[in-house]
């Protein structure tokens, strides 16, 4: 793709400029890559206009400066429907190709779709089941729930390469944004609700993975590794989590909720099956009345909320911007 | 589950909350000292202006001259020193993030700890946005738009003066939190959960300061919009208006139309700290969806108010030194009332990432990149402007020069930002704030002093110095570029906004090369305060007429600076450029048949309702329920005596007219001083 000797030519000099990698331009995952792609895209049509005003303004600053008698002078002449024209139907091409490319894009890689290929020209297989990832935003650390694996880690994260990975994202209590920018594009975190996010990695590789959300005192260390491995390391990462034992049950979550800078990375063996459903629906404690419930309950007595778009479904969690959470069980193996 | 605030420690009745230790300057850590030679500074500094002022006599005069002064010339003035104070406020907050982030790697944290750290970007952002921005455009459209209509002053000119000190007293009440407590850590915008969960005045502090200043905002909005429509000399009419007049007269319906929004959501938001509702919490039905949803719904319409009279500034001066008429006069108006219109349905693009779904990114992906159809004729046409014309490189014309350049690509990397798949890479990245200040640098500031430059003749009589003028515009424009460049290369390595520490050393460079040209922008702002400074001492030297530009609007058609009634007969209009038109047509001023002429009458009003109001809002951030009532019940007081005061007007008698008229600094109105 053409896209690809772009990105080749405008890395060359930023690549020359510093060691650094320059995640955005060039990013290790299909999804990011596909968002970089419609940047680095949107952006050159973009400068199909830009470069000739910056060029016209030079030009035209330069050749009527007042000293230049040369330069013809016309008092008057402050109208001209052609030009005008063009001045409105310049832009508006413009315009019209780069919102064609955001409408079809942001549907495309519209974080709550499924999807549909690992690679460029490689679809899912058939028959893979995404890796799912449930993760919650603490102060400030993340904790991550691997339940088909039964597993839970704090600050690290592990997917197997080209594997598809479903996230599904809440908040303890701060509104953070769960960013790897290798992988895809950032997604925010709120307490109460969840979002998603379906992602891939396609090289192995360490990742670093943070909040991009600014959420109080701790949130510069709020940063966590993401790991791209082999499905053989994948494998023997979930069995050393297992090996490492410590359970993740209900005081052990009051206890890890507790606000903590520079948290160090750690895992727990098993973890309280429905506990990311509690966080979600905010009810910890056994006195707290869960959010669904409550919802629900509310959604019957006043009559008037029922007509409201969103509220008619009883089952679902609180969350608004996102899609039912299913409950959630710890598969054993 | 946290409560939004604290359970009452030990609190007085006399002092609310507020005890000693709330000063942190008292405290012996660095940020403590720090704050301690702030504030002798401060004092110090404060006690020697208040000691001249005393030892020169001038209390009486600043009193009648300016503090109680309905005069939108005078007033407009006050605005424009209030936002040069801020700026320098807002500034100094700049700098010490960026020593922060060019020194805090690996084993290193850096001088300050992320609770100071915190404190001073959300005090850099709302400093900048509310206290110099919007002091800056309330100052330039008071002081010249009242004059390009041909009128001799707003239409409420008490509400002007009471506006004013609104404004005045939230400045106060931000700079008083670097003294006494404390200031929010919750960003500029104060989403919550941070702003309902921190503790102390903080977040109270962003709360009143901005209610105060938000109210003073209204009311100017509002004396605009009834100004323009009503009072324009006879003959102009909409369509012959000055286009600045046209960007304030929208940038005043927005006004009109978007701070209620932000006065509702920040009083929601102190009803969450203060009496424990839960409109914007975690629990019991409250949502931060819904705060961040409202508070878009000002800020984004809030940048075009910012935007728009600056528009209108280049609209003034590129034409004034290229020597014609504006290009397609028709077409910056409707471009001018399209993004006025567009800019309350792009809200949303401030937070594509919150999950909202495909189709409703699409439709804010869209309409954000439309409003760049109208902005992009906007440039087009200013160039047109010069095209065919004799450009002089004046410090204005310099200012709009820069301006084109840095706000033609700050415009492009917006229309990145808008492109929702981009944006969930870019988002509160580096990117986006090299983004922002590059359309608010390259827009707003070099604007205002695009305008500063252009008008201040018009205002003191006499120019500004060339060589500080252009010493600060090339200080500005590379250190601009020297200080975001690499915020834009940053937000490509994917570095997200508002960290005070780093582990990546190879980002370190960079962050030091920005420290840079932050001190190069400060060298702009010096050479800035010299300019003022060098040319009041030679002002005689510098000294010009009535028309020093051989200007087109009718700004141009009285004496520098004018006199308090502004115009002795009222212009008649009957084309666009109206000034430019009475130049061509052969105008002679008029030295006799003058009238007595009816002004209205300084009060003493706006500055007890200013002091007042602040009492309370100091006596609500502490606790102080005895100070707040007190002074909430003197506003009301001071309300009613005001509207039983019948002695509002005055007439200038036609002898000082007469006299004025054949005294007043007009000279070279003829001559067209312009080479």
């Amino acid at each position: 793709m053409t896209v690809k000797r772009l990105r080749g030519l405008l890395l060359l000099p930023l690549v020359l400029l510093s060691g650094c990698h320059f995640a955005l331009l060039d990013p290790s995952g299909d999804v990011a890559r596909q968002q970089s792609d419609i940047m680095i895209v949107t952006t050159l049509i973009t400068l199909l206009i830009v470069v000739p005003v910056l060029v016209a303004i030079g030009i035209i600053g330069w050749r009527y400066r007042a000293s230049n008698k040369q330069a013809h002078y016309d008092a008057h002449w402050d109208h001209s429907p052609s030009l005008e024209l063009l001045v409105w139907a310049a832009p508006l091409v413009i315009i019209i190709a780069v919102g064609a490319i955001s409408w079809i894009g942001t549907h495309q890689v519209d974080p709550y779709r499924p999807l549909t290929r690992v690679a460029p020209n490689q679809p899912v297989a058939v028959g893979v089941k995404p890796l799912e990832v449930d993760v919650v935003s603490l102060r400030w650390k993340w904790l991550f729930f691997y339940p088909q694996y039964g597993i839970a880690t704090v600050n690290q994260l592990a997917a197997p390469v080209d594997r598809p990975i479903q996230f599904k994202l809440t908040s303890d209590e701060m509104m953070d944004a769960f960013s790897v920018p290798e992988l895809a594009g950032m997604i925010y975190t709120m307490p109460g609700m969840q979002t998603m996010l379906h992602a891939v990695i396609n090289k192995p590789g360490q990742y670093q993975g943070f909040s991009a959300n600014y959420s109080g005192e701790g949130f510069t260390d709020m940063r966590f590794t993401f790991e791209g491995m082999s499905q053989q390391d994948f494998d023997s990462w979930i069995a050393k989590a297992r090996a490492g034992g410590g359970s993740l049950d209900l005081p052990a979550y009051e206890q890890l909720r507790q606000p903590e800078r520079n948290a160090a990375a750690r895992s727990f063996a098993s973890f309280e099956p429905d506990l990311f459903t509690r966080i979600l629906d905010r009810c910890i404690d056994a006195s707290q009345t869960c959010m669904s419930p409550a919802m629900s309950a509310d959604a019957h007595a006043g009559g008037a909320m029922q007509d409201m778009p969103g509220m008619h479904d009883d089952n679902t969690t609180p969350a608004d911007a996102a899609k039912p959470a299913e409950t959630q069980a710890a598969e054993t193996h | 589950m946290l409560e939004p605030t604290s359970p009452p420690a030990a609190r007085s009745f006399l002092f609310g909350r507020l005890t000693l230790d709330s000063l942190p300057f008292l405290k012996p850590d660095l940020e403590g000292h720090i704050v301690l030679v702030t504030f002798l500074a401060v004092i110090c500094g404060g006690l020697a202006v208040l000691g001249l002022i005393t030892y020169k006599r001038l209390w009486g005069y600043l009193w009648r001259e300016w503090f109680t002064s309905v005069d939108h010339k005078k007033l407009g003035i006050m605005y424009m020193i209030l936002g040069t104070v801020m700026l320098l406020r807002g500034f100094a907050d700049a700098v010490m993030m960026r020593a922060q982030q060019a020194i805090a790697f690996g084993p290193n944290m850096g001088y300050l700890p992320p609770e100071h750290y915190d404190q001073i970007f959300t005090a850099h952002g709302s400093i900048m946005i509310f206290f110099v921005a919007m002091a800056y455009i309330v100052g330039l459209i008071n002081y010249v738009m009242p004059l390009q209509i041909g009128s001799r002053d707003v239409a409420f000119p008490f509400l002007n003066n009471l506006s004013f000190w609104f404004t005045f007293w939230g400045a106060i009440t931000f700079m008083v939190s670097l003294f006494v407590g404390d200031f929010s850590t919750a960003g500029w915008l104060g989403y919550p959960p941070v702003s309902e969960l921190q503790q102390g005045p903080g977040v109270d502090y962003y709360i009143w300061g901005l209610q105060l200043s938000g109210v003073g905002t209204l009311l100017s909005g509002v004396n605009f919009v009834v100004t323009i429509i009503k009072m324009r000399a006879p003959g102009m009419t909409m369509m012959k208006m000055p286009v600045f007049t046209w960007t304030s007269l929208c940038t005043s319906g927005l006004i009109i139309a978007t701070f209620p929004v932000l006065t509702a959501t920040l009083f929601l938001l102190s009803l969450d700290r203060y009496v424990g509702t839960h409109f914007f919490t975690s629990d019991f039905g409250g949502n931060v969806m819904m705060y961040i949803n409202l508070i878009w719904v000002w800020g984004h319409p809030e940048v075009y108010i910012l935007i728009l009279p600056i528009f209108g500034i280049y609209s003034e001066i590129v034409p004034t030194f290229s020597g014609k008429p504006l290009f397609g006069y028709s077409s910056m108006v409707y471009a001018t009332c399209a993004i006025m219109i567009l800019s309350y349905l792009v809200w949303l693009h401030h937070f594509f990432t919150m999950g909202s779904g495909a189709d409703v990114n699409s439709f804010f992906s869209l309409t954000t990149m439309i409003i760049s159809i109208p902005t992009g004729v906007k440039i087009f046409n200013w160039l047109f402007t010069m095209y065919r014309g004799r450009v002089h490189f004046t410090v204005p014309m310099l200012w709009t020069m820069g301006f084109l350049f840095t706000f033609t690509i700050g415009g492009m990397t917006g229309v990145m930002l808008s492109v929702a798949p981009a944006d969930f890479l870019l988002h509160n990245s580096l990117f986006l704030i090299a983004h922002f200040h590059n359309v608010i640098i390259g827009g707003v500031v070099f604007g205002v002093f695009a305008g500063v430059n252009y008008w201040f003749p018009k205002a003191f009589g006499f120019k500004l110095d060339e060589f500080w003028g252009k010493a600060s515009f090339w200080f500005w424009q590379i250190g601009f570029w020297l200080a975001f460049g690499p915020l834009y290369i940053m937000g490509f390595m994917g570095v997200t906004r508002r960290l005070s520490h780093f582990d990546n050393p190879a980002l370190q460079p960079y962050f030091i090369v920005a420290g840079i040209g932050a001190a190069l922008i400060a060298l702009g702002i010096g050479s800035f305060i010299v300019q003022i400074g060098i040319s009041i001492l030679r002002r005689k030297q510098y000294a010009v007429g009535g028309d020093p530009w051989d200007g087109r609007t009718l700004e141009w058609a009285t004496s520098s600076p004018p006199p308090d009634y502004n115009f002795a007969f009222v212009p008649n209009v009957h084309e666009r450029d109206a000034w430019m038109d009475m130049k061509k047509h052969g105008y002679q001023r008029p030295l006799e048949g003058f009238n007595d002429i009816h002004m209205p009458k300084n009060t003493a009003s706006g500055v007890v309702i200013g002091v007042l109001s602040f009492a309370c809002c100091f006596g609500l951030i502490w606790y102080i329920w005895w100070l707040a009532a007190a002074s909430f019940v003197g506003v009301i007081v001071a309300s009613i005596v005001h509207t039983f005061n019948y002695h509002r007007d005055y007439h200038i008698p036609k002898a000082e007219v007469n006299a004025f008229e054949h005294s007043g600094n007009w000279q070279d109105a003829a001559q067209g001083a312009n080479a």
